[in-house]
């Protein structure tokens, strides 16, 4: 019976121990550097959208074709190995832009090559895509149904 | 200046998905599914839109913008051709960047090794 409780409390006193173990999140240092990186990245994405604009493309189109190069560019420097660098002190400001998103593709589908083309890299290009796509579209045209039946 | 107010809305919707990572455990996968959903969820209110018009490619860039050009894109097309819009809408707003993160995405994982790491 003693042994039982002297069990408990040791099963008690290692949760606290591994609690007081694991790194704390400093969040104000964390959000300083998301803050920062996340807005150069836009920052950039502004600069090229206002060369766009500024060399004939309608405001719709100059947004699309910053998108491409921004993707083009999160891709580019995952592969170079340079974004996930930039990640780790960076976390959610590299992560929410959609250079984040493009990462989130390059980096399983080169990590799974070795399995193949078809089932390594284009299948795991969409283990965090995918997720995305379908809730998005989804929330998409369920807004676009009940904006069909509530609004139009 | 439009440089200083992409900073700081890109800046700050970057800060809520750290402060989501840090306080709650989420992975950056669910992060990502939340912001999109969210940003379709804003925009069918009308609160995205004024963000947009503020922030630009602050508020354009974020994932949050690809679920506002998603509800965007659907309730326009609905407004113009009806239920089908609702299928078509979002997925042709955002095709091209859609596009886009297929073909660079698999290029760049064909062309690239992953780096060791150390």
């Amino acid at each position: 019976m003693k042994k039982q409780i002297t069990r408990v409390n040791k099963e008690k006193e290692y949760e606290e121990y591994v609690k007081n173990k694991v790194p704390k999140p400093n969040y104000l240092l964390n959000c300083l550097w998301a803050f920062f990186v996340g807005g150069v990245i836009c920052t950039i994405a502004q600069f090229i959208n206002n060369l766009l604009k500024n060399s004939g493309l309608n405001k719709t189109d100059a947004g699309t074709v910053t998108v491409i190069i921004m993707i083009f560019l999160g891709a580019f420097l995952t592969g170079l190995g340079v974004y996930d660098k930039l990640g780790k002190k960076a976390g959610a400001g590299s992560i929410v832009p959609i250079t984040g998103f493009a990462n989130s593709i390059v980096s399983p589908a080169m990590e799974f090559k070795r399995e193949g083309y078809v089932l390594g890299v284009a299948a795991k290009m969409f283990s965090v895509a995918g997720p995305v796509l379908v809730y998005g579209f989804g929330s998409s045209v369920i807004i676009g149904v009940l904006y069909y039946f509530f609004i139009r | 200046m439009e440089y200083i107010r992409a900073f700081v809305v890109g800046g700050l919707i970057c800060v809520v998905g750290q402060l989501l990572m840090d306080g709650t455990k989420l992975t950056p996968a669910h992060v990502l599914v939340a912001f999109v959903t969210s940003g379709a969820i804003l925009t069918a209110f009308g609160i995205y839109e004024p963000i947009m018009k503020f922030g630009e490619m602050g508020a354009s860039i974020p994932l949050t913008g690809f679920g506002y050009s998603l509800a965007k894109g659907a309730m326009d097309s609905v407004k113009d051709g009806g239920l089908l819009g609702a299928f078509t809408g979002g997925i042709k707003a955002t095709s091209g960047g859609v596009a886009a993160a297929v073909v660079f995405g698999y290029l760049m994982a064909v062309i690239f090794d992953p780096k060791s790491k150390k």
